[in-house]
């Protein structure tokens, strides 16, 4: 039985399509396997943005919390999809609840170890940006279609 | 056009009767439509007809179940506008007009030994029913089905029992999501095309049939375009005001087109550069 390495699942990982093999292997440094349970919190919002995850199985809903209100899902997230951005950017606090909606698989990466990287070689850090900056413009696009409310009345 | 449209008078309407209603969201219902004389005509999954409602005025609205199972007409209709809200209070038994069937139908013949990626949004999926349903009637003909849905909420699921009966087949991808939703919901939360990278088709051999809003059919096309689907192989279902239906009157024109007459199932890269044009 061959134990599969962290390199190795994470350069199978779509996500980091051609990413080079010496930033895989920095970025392995600072990976780990995790599960989750149904109803388990992957983030909480507020908390210190110092873990982002890639799902690898499941699915993961990010949730608004609004007082008196019960939580609202602003989106859901799946296999090969990011959970977790506001490690990128100061002041490093989770801006979402991300909660486990069926048993989720991820890769958990220590977001603080990473950062301390990307600050000691930018071309990891470039690379790191050049994944993180289209799933964001992605979102914000989506987000986007979602207030337009296009299925309203017309 | 098929010519035995025209063989009466396409300016007057046949009688129907209401048979069955369905409430299917809190604004829009499902009228079976059973002719008074004549067997109704045969039609294509995307046609639609000229619904008359006494008095008040006619609309276009398209069929939402196939010609294979039944001897009527299926309607679904939302209550948007004097005509179609008279449409949508109709009880079994009364009586509407209804000229037709007009237009383009969605490509299921060509699309036989291909990928068939359906993506509806909100009541576009009545529009797409009917393909569907061909499409599974023949399920050995095609390759991997694929059926996508956005709506507003998990209120706003049109179909629900279809989507159910489809989801249980084990040769069918059904995924809905929806625009919001509170944490009792264990479905996906997003626009509907982010449902499309996720999706397994092959970008190659598939044929996409989208209907719904402009906005989201614009959206989701370009999502397509994005996955390596050609142009040629993107189906939308185009709406305008339609009143003649037979590409006489131009109310429904668009750019060089009648969408009731050219359309409104039309090949994207007949239209591509209108979608984006303000003032179409």
């Amino acid at each position: 039985m061959s134990i599969e390495t962290m390199d190795r699942i994470l350069a199978s990982q779509a996500f980091f399509a051609d990413f080079p093999a010496e930033f895989v292997e920095l970025l392995a440094g600072c990976a780990r396997n995790q599960h989750f349970k149904a109803g388990e919190y992957l983030i909480r919002e507020g908390d210190p943005a110092d873990r982002f995850f890639l799902v690898r199985q499941g699915k993961v809903a990010l949730e608004i919390t609004a007082p008196a209100r019960a939580p609202v899902i602003v989106t859901t997230l799946g296999e090969g999809e990011i959970v977790g951005v506001s490690w990128l950017i100061p002041p490093y606090r989770a801006e979402f609840d991300a909660r486990a909606v069926e048993p989720v698989r991820a890769i958990g990466i220590d977001a603080k170890c990473l950062r301390g990287k990307c600050e000691a070689d930018h071309h990891l850090g470039y690379e790191m940006m050049k994944r993180f900056l289209p799933v964001m413009v992605k979102r914000l696009h989506a987000t986007r279609l979602q207030i337009l409310d296009v299925y309203g009345q017309p | 056009m098929p010519s035995d449209v025209f063989a009466a008078d396409p300016f007057l309407p046949d009688l129907y009767r209401v048979g069955k209603v369905r409430r299917e969201l809190a604004d829009a219902v499902t009228l079976e439509l059973e002719p008074q004389s004549g067997p109704r005509p045969d039609f294509r999954p995307g046609q639609f007809n000229m619904l008359y409602a006494f008095g008040v005025g006619e609309v276009a609205i398209s069929m939402s179940a196939s010609a294979r199972l039944g001897t009527g007409f299926v309607h679904t209709v939302r209550n948007a506008g004097a005509v179609s809200g008279a449409l949508a209070r109709l009880e079994p038994g009364a009586t509407l007009g209804v000229r037709g069937p007009f237009g383009t139908g969605w490509p299921v013949v060509k699309a036989e030994g291909r990928d068939v990626l359906i993506v509806a949004g909100g009541l576009g999926l009545a529009p797409l029913r009917p393909a569907i349903q061909d499409v599974l009637a023949h399920r050995e003909r095609y390759g991997r089905v694929t059926i996508l849905v956005g709506c507003r909420s998990p209120h706003d699921i049109l179909y629900q029992h279809d989507l159910e009966e489809w989801r249980q087949r084990l040769d069918v991808t059904v995924e809905v999501t929806v625009d919001h939703a509170g944490t009792d919901w264990h479905g996906d939360v997003g626009f509907v095309t982010t449902l499309i990278p996720r999706s397994p088709f092959d970008p190659d051999k598939t044929v996409a049939m989208v209907c719904g809003p402009e906005v989201m059919m614009r959206f989701a096309a370009s999502a397509l375009l994005k996955a390596g689907v050609p142009a040629s192989e993107i189906h939308l279902s185009m709406e305008r005001n339609m009143k003649c239906a037979i590409g006489l009157c131009g109310h429904c024109q668009f750019g060089p087109t009648f969408v009731c007459k050219d359309g409104p199932v039309f090949p994207l890269d007949r239209i591509s550069g209108l979608l984006a044009v303000q003032e179409i």
